[in-house]
């Protein structure tokens, strides 16, 4: 196979972990708000908490655009 | 040519032209990762933000702390001093409370005492005219008893005429004073039975 | 048609000098990077200057604006580190200020003069790797060096949660200094991902308005829809660019509070 399809393929593969995290935002924020309307009294203490998890999960995401770029643009 | 074949060579040509960018993107590699720039941005990075960390620790944030806590005291200052207002007017409020019973309570004890003093006189006046009104009474009951006894004596006396002036009439002959008085005692009596 | 120098979307993240500058054999020039980070960290400055000039007792409208922000950062720094954490709320503060600052002054447009020079349009020296790496690091070695310098050897106990069982101590402490070593890691790649990512959707965008703008005829109608994408995804970045602000903060201050409190654990 040449090496330039081969990189765009492992690039567009590398995209899939999007999928994941975009599944795990759901995750958190749904439950967050599930939770938060059950008591609106606690919601606001445990926003932080949410934002970690929301960065954590989203963190997961942007290593997959991580590495596409670099597959794109250093090998 | 339909619109679609236009749209889709546009985004041929656009595709094309942005390849042809990433070439020659490609052919410097991703500029983040170019470490040439490195050390330039890393002091530079240090400057600023060293410079921003030493006025906003020596200057900024102990100014708007300052604010804050000046306005923190003051308004706790003015609610202090709201309270003692309030505690005055509270004090205010009970003294004056308490004056008005006070008041209150007199008012009522001098009219206790009127009263009393009103209700004694009013006894004496009572008591006063009572033994006068009994005084009266028995003198009239007393005067009415001797009119009662010489009314009585007086129709025992004409009872006693009388029958001595029927008697002398019917047989001529006049009994004694004694005799008719008996006669009508007699009678008397027999009549109260 | 004028050609931008900045049409593909990887262009908006070249660093270009301005006056070089060297310090021995480091090159330390003056970069457009470099550029911004003076022109935000100055327009900080000028806003706080301004602010907190003559503070009063009734705040003003930039007065009231510096102190939700002080609010904001304090109430953090308060609510995750505890009382113990007053002495790294300005490090915090700057690091917050300077990264939404950074971050939001990437996302004003360009004003589009002909013949304006590459290194005067706008950009966002936070879409750099190495500066945000420099940031996490600086946040990790706080980390490091003050544990260990208020718990001593205690800062260990930080990879060995207790209440477990002993034959899971191995495992635990492998994953927990994994987890610590991913840290600066993580804190710089999120901040960097995002506002690459955020930058070239939004540079991709706009080339998708261009071209179909540029094929002429009733192709140019098929602009609209990008053209509202880039709108949208430019509000989207402005929440994204706050956002990774506080979060880069709060992670900080998580981090931080670690630090203080490890041989509590």
């Amino acid at each position: 196979m040449d090496a330039e399809a081969a990189k765009l393929i492992g690039a567009g593969l590398a995209s899939i972990p999007l999928a994941g995290a975009g599944v795990g935002l759901g995750l958190i924020f749904g439950n967050f708000l599930s939770g938060a309307f059950r008591n609106p009294s606690a919601a606001a203490a445990n926003q932080p908490t949410m934002l970690l998890a929301f960065a954590l999960t989203e963190f997961t995401g942007l290593l997959g655009f991580a590495i596409a770029m670099i597959i794109l643009y250093t090998f | 040519m339909s619109v679609f074949a236009i749209v889709t060579n546009a985004a041929a040509a656009a595709a094309e032209e942005a390849q042809a960018h990433a070439a020659e993107a490609s052919s410097a590699g991703l500029p983040q990762l170019d470490p040439a720039w490195w050390p330039s941005q890393l002091f530079w990075l240090a400057v600023t933000f060293g410079f921003l960390y030493w006025l906003m620790s020596s200057r900024f944030l102990p100014a708007i702390a300052g604010a804050i806590e000046e306005r923190r005291d003051r308004i706790a200052d003015d609610l202090d001093q709201a309270s003692d207002f309030k505690r005055q007017a509270e004090d205010a409020e009970s003294a004056y409370n308490q004056a008005l019973a006070d008041a209150k309570a007199k008012a009522q004890s001098i009219a206790a005492d009127t009263r009393a003093e009103m209700d004694d006189e009013i006894a004496e006046l009572q008591t006063e005219t009572d033994a006068q009104l009994a005084k009266q009474v028995a003198t009239a009951e007393a005067r009415i008893g001797e009119m009662k006894a010489a009314a009585a004596t007086k129709v025992s006396e004409a009872a006693a005429e009388t029958a001595r002036a029927v008697v002398e009439t019917l047989i001529d002959e006049a009994p004694t004073e004694e005799a008719a008085n008996r006669a009508v005692a007699d009678a008397a009596a027999r009549l109260r039975g | 048609m004028y050609r931008f120098r900045a049409a593909g979307p990887m262009e908006q993240f070249e660093i270009l000098p301005i006056v070089d500058l060297h310090l021995g054999s480091i090159n330390i020039s003056l970069t457009n990077s470099a550029l911004w980070m003076i022109i935000g960290t100055g327009a900080i400055i000028v806003f706080f200057f301004a602010a907190t000039r003559r503070a009063a007792l009734i705040p003003g409208r930039l007065q009231s604006a510096a102190e939700i922000f002080y609010e904001f950062v304090s109430d953090l720094v308060r609510d995750t580190i505890g009382p113990e954490g007053r002495k790294f709320f300005p490090y915090v503060f700057t690091l917050f200020i300077w990264i939404l600052v950074s971050n939001l002054f990437g996302l004003f447009p360009t004003i589009p003069i002909p013949g304006l020079p590459h290194w005067l349009h706008t950009f966002t020296p936070t879409s750099h790797l190495i500066v945000t790496l420099a940031l996490a690091t600086m946040t990790i070695s706080i980390v490091i060096v003050y544990g260990f310098y208020k718990n001593g050897l205690g800062f260990f106990k930080l990879f060995a949660p207790s209440g477990l069982p002993l034959w899971l101590m191995p495992l635990l402490v492998l994953i927990e200094v994994i987890s610590f070593l991913s840290r600066p890691l993580s804190l710089a790649i999120r901040l960097f991902a995002n506002m690459f990512a955020g930058h070239v959707i939004l540079k991709l965008f706009a080339g998708f308005v261009v071209s179909l703008l540029s094929a002429g005829g009733a192709v140019m109608l098929f602009g609209i829809a990008p053209f509202f994408g880039a709108v949208a995804v430019t509000a989207l970045e402005f929440l994204v660019a706050a956002l990774q602000a506080y979060v880069f903060a709060v992670l900080t201050c998580i981090y931080l509070n670690d630090a203080v409190h490890a041989a509590d654990h």
